[in-house]
């Protein structure tokens, strides 16, 4: 394999998938949050709240095309670019997809049109049902993206098969019930609930400030602080540390974003800073606090969190078991009815992908020699030092985010909407849950390099045969097409925010102008 | 666990699905993307274009499902076609896909600004989300018709030998060609119902009638070819429906005018050729005597026969390869486990008719033509 394609083909999924999460998070979020405005419509009767809900659905719209259309990149850029991977585990990985369109992306593109243009074709409540039908659909839709994104950071329920060359199921039941998926579904919506509350929250205080539409303005403001406090300790609290604990590669992941070398006596600390270094194999200018992580990761005060060094030493065990496994593996490709080749290989056959790891290095891995299998051991560490800002970024905006939202409803209890300093702090905060989801993605796929599916099939075997020239020409073709439509959305979101809230009722029907809104 | 169903009747039924989803497709998304295609041609002003867009504008989101699940549905059921052809067609899928994003953008944003180059910009952008996924995809099915060049080493990794120009042949490019009449004249047909009366419909007729004309012409010079060009494959010896899917073990051999084996075995199967063309003549009398619902069926006929063609023509083969026969893909070879395929059946079972049900639903919601007045008086309309 051409190691060029695959780091560009790595590059490129990295963007397209980036880029479709700048999206996909408020999608999620201001989905339900068009549900709960909708509702209190519904129940007080009162317009300004359809007014409310409208305003916010607008922009929904302008951000859910964006999630739409790139999207349609993540469902077919795995044949197209991953294309061994999508032969090696497709019996399992293929489903989750297509059950997601089946259950879920029909549900919400079949009802977000009549959501835009049924509000004269339906009851008020049919409307609000048909609303909370695209919240149902969007949240559905993730959890099968994460039962399929789950399923490669701990495959459960699978096995290689030597008649087909592939990973098969064995039991869908535990795909679905993965609990390194539901931990991750969890997080991820409560991520994208906090995206919009965020948004709504800073929308709202940008009105606020600049004394304009300031009733629409403090009751989006209130729904926000509700929703938002809610959302922010559920992503904390419910973080997706619950799953570290699981599998060796879990463990690594956990390892490197703390930066911790050396297996620590329970209950270990947390790093608070230091600057890990991938040369030295160490940490420096550590400041650690006692017992933290200990607590997270474990959830208990005895048991220890495993270092790299340790995790390594188990990796290069893993790899020379898997070149036994490739050994019996070859012999029944040449024979499929050898009964003690199939033998040897059951009793290796969870360690396989380790064996895989040496082909980065040699053709067969059974030529490689005690340095080699050293070296595609170290390769089980991840970026250490990424890993270690990421997560500290991540979760140093998640604690604040907790406070934004505390205070944003100790706020609007106290019925103080208009405290300008917090305004101000709202508005500045925007951009703030989109850099902690991103980076989140980042230590979740990461994290699990070398592995495209753990243990089971390193990353740079699971790249088409392309050239470096079609990439290219992908890359770049992404790269423009998607800057361009960045600036669009932005622009016409910005657009539709200065407009405000009536400009669709002042342009249509005057006898319902705003002063007639906000008092009815 | 003994499944209650064997491994070739799950693999044939999943064929099925799969071309039933494939045809949906082109059932629903296919007049939209038709509309798109003839946006140019049967709308001048601003409030036509409005017109034209605004007859799909509700429903297109939904319609396009059908492709990401189609996708989805490959992935699941035939792992290997996945994986073989969209990293094969890698170039061409990528055309599709920038069309296919630009698309949903076109339908949002062109109404929120007055803008004229804005709105002439997404205009076009509209034109190209129809009419290039409407030509890929019939190239896409000439190609697999003929065979793509690629082949399976012993891990099943597929190489993909062939530039991005040996797509376009004169057989696939009457194919990509067939494809947009029939999507033309299937736009042109649901504007019928759907448009109001009016010259956007007089437009609408007379391109319409042109693509019944052409799509009738071209699916005859395709079957032509298929008839006495140099296309199909044959097994050689003994299929094994029960098998494990592995490509690796079928013998097979290029045969000129294999494709048409199967309507000597199953005689029936000349319906669906037969439906390509009646569909099409049913379209073009019901634009002539200004029967929409009837030049709509006709249209909706037209395209399942078309489809269904070359399905039935192939089977039991998905994907031949020219390179490497023994590398073909067929329906017993390339396909998920026995438990994967069940528990998608099962899945599929529950969902697709609940999909059916609430799209009707909203379809009905939905019914009646887009008015002018509408356009002026209702602000949610794009």
């Amino acid at each position: 394999m051409d190691l060029a394609v695959v780091d560009l083909s790595r590059l490129q999924f990295a963007l397209t998938a980036l880029y479709h999460f700048l999206f996909v998070p408020l999608t999620l979020g201001l989905s339900f949050m068009l549900v709960i405005m909708e509702a209190i419509y519904v129940m007080t009767n009162r317009p300004i709240w359809r007014t409310v809900t409208r305003f916010w659905g607008t922009l929904f719209g302008i951000n859910f095309v964006l999630g739409v259309a790139t999207g349609i990149t993540m469902e077919f850029q795995f044949g197209m670019n991953w294309s061994y991977y999508s032969h090696y585990v497709g019996d399992i990985f293929g489903a989750p997809l297509a059950i997601e369109g089946l259950m879920a992306f029909f549900l919400e593109a079949t009802f977000v049109g009549l959501m835009f243009f049924g509000w004269d074709k339906l009851s008020k409540v049919g409307h609000l049902f048909v609303t909370f039908l695209v919240a149902l659909g969007t949240n559905l839709s993730a959890l099968w993206i994460l039962i399929a994104n789950g399923w490669m950071q701990n495959p459960v329920g699978a096995a290689f098969n030597p008649d087909t060359m592939r990973m098969e199921v064995v039991d869908f039941g535990a795909v679905l019930f993965n609990p390194v998926a539901q931990a991750k579904f969890v997080h991820t919506v409560s991520a994208g609930y906090v995206i919009a509350s965020v948004f709504v929250l800073g929308v709202s205080a940008f009105y606020l400030l600049k004394g304009k539409w300031t009733g629409f303005a403090k009751r989006s403001m209130t729904v926000a602080a509700a929703f938002g406090l809610a959302s922010s300790l559920s992503v904390v609290v419910l973080g997706d540390e619950s799953g570290y604990a699981l599998t060796d590669n879990q463990k690594m992941k956990l390892a490197a974003l703390e930066a911790m070398w050396e297996t620590e006596p329970a209950p270990a600390g947390l790093a608070a800073f230091g600057i890990p270094s991938m040369a030295d194999r160490e940490t420096h200018a550590e400041i650690k606090i006692p017992y933290v992580l200990g607590l997270i990761a474990t959830r208990s005060i005895d048991r220890p969190v495993e270092g790299i060094f340790e995790l390594v030493a188990q990796a290069h065990d893993r790899i020379e078991s898997g070149v036994v496994a490739y050994g019996a593996l070859e012999t029944l490709k040449a024979n499929p009815q050898d009964v003690a080749a199939r033998a040897v290989f059951e009793e290796h056959r969870r360690d396989l992908g380790y064996g895989l790891l040496l082909k980065r290095y040699v053709a067969d891995p059974r030529q490689a020699d005690a340095a080699l299998i050293e070296k595609a051991a170290w390769d089980t560490v991840p970026n250490v030092p990424l890993m270690f800002w990421a997560f500290r970024i991540m979760a140093g905006v998640g604690l604040l985010m907790i406070a934004l939202f505390a205070t944003a409803f100790v706020l609007c209890t106290l019925r103080k909407h208009d405290t300008r300093w917090f305004l101000r702090i709202a508005v500045l905060a925007i951009p703030l849950p989109w850099i902690a989801t991103e980076l989140g993605w980042v230590l979740a796929e990461v994290g699990r390099q070398p592995w495209a599916v753990e243990g089971v099939l390193p990353t740079f075997l699971g790249a088409s045969s392309l050239t470096v020239a079609q990439l290219w020409s992908t890359i770049i073709g992404f790269t423009v097409f998607y800057g361009a439509l960045a600036v669009v959305e932005v622009g016409l979101i910005l657009h539709t925010i200065k407009k405000g809230p009536f400009a669709q009722q002042e342009e249509f029907d005057p006898q319902r102008a705003p002063g007639a809104e906000a008092v009815a | 666990m003994e499944l209650p169903l064997d491994y070739a009747t799950l693999r044939i039924l999943w064929w099925a699905l799969v071309g039933i989803l494939l045809i949906a497709f082109a059932l629903t998304d296919g007049f939209d993307m038709g509309v798109g295609a003839l946006l140019p041609f049967v709308a001048r002003k601003d409030e036509e274009r409005r017109m034209v867009i605004n007859t799909i504008g509700a429903t297109w989101e939904g319609n396009q499902v059908w492709f990401i699940l189609g996708g989805g549905a490959i992935f699941a059921a035939w792992p290997f076609v996945y994986a073989v052809s969209f990293s094969g067609f890698y170039l061409a899928m990528f055309l599709v896909l920038s069309a296919l994003i630009l698309r949903p953008v076109a339908f949002k944003y062109r109404s929120k600004r007055q803008d004229p180059r804005w709105r002439a910009f997404w205009d076009w952008a509209l034109f190209v989300g129809g009419f290039v996924p409407a030509v890929v995809f019939g190239v896409a099915m000439g190609n697999v018709l003929q065979g793509a060049p690629f082949r399976l080493d012993g891990d099943m990794r597929a190489f993909y030998e062939g530039p991005f120009l040996g797509l376009f042949t004169p057989f696939t490019l009457v194919c990509g060609l067939l494809s947009v009449a029939m999507l033309v004249l299937h736009g042109a047909a649901w504007l019928g119902v759907k448009a109001e009366r009016g010259p956007i419909l007089d437009r609408a007729r007379a391109y319409g009638t042109i693509a019944a004309i052409t799509s009738v012409a071209l699916f005859a010079v395709g079957g032509l070819f298929i008839a006495f060009g140099p296309l199909g494959f044959r097994i050689e010896g003994a299929a094994d429906p029960f098998g494990p899917s592995n490509p690796l073990r079928t013998a097979v051999a290029a045969a000129p005018g294999a494709w048409l084996d199967n309507y000597g075995r199953y005689p029936w199967m000349l319906i669906a050729p037969a439906l390509g063309f009646l569909g099409a003549a049913a379209a073009l009398a019901g634009l002539w005597k200004r029967s929409e619902p009837l030049a709509f069926a006709g249209s909706s006929a037209s395209t399942v026969g078309i489809i269904s063609t070359v399905g039935l023509s192939m089977f039991p083969f998905i994907l031949p390869s020219t390179i490497d026969p023994r590398s073909s893909l067929t329906v017993w070879n390339a396909s998920s486990s026995h438990g994967t395929l069940f528990i998608m059946l099962l899945v599929t079972a529950v969902f697709l008719p609940l999909i059916l049900i609430y799209t009707s639903w909203v379809y009905k919601v939905l019914w009646g033509r887009t008015s002018t007045e509408a356009l002026t008086t209702n602000p949610d309309l794009y």
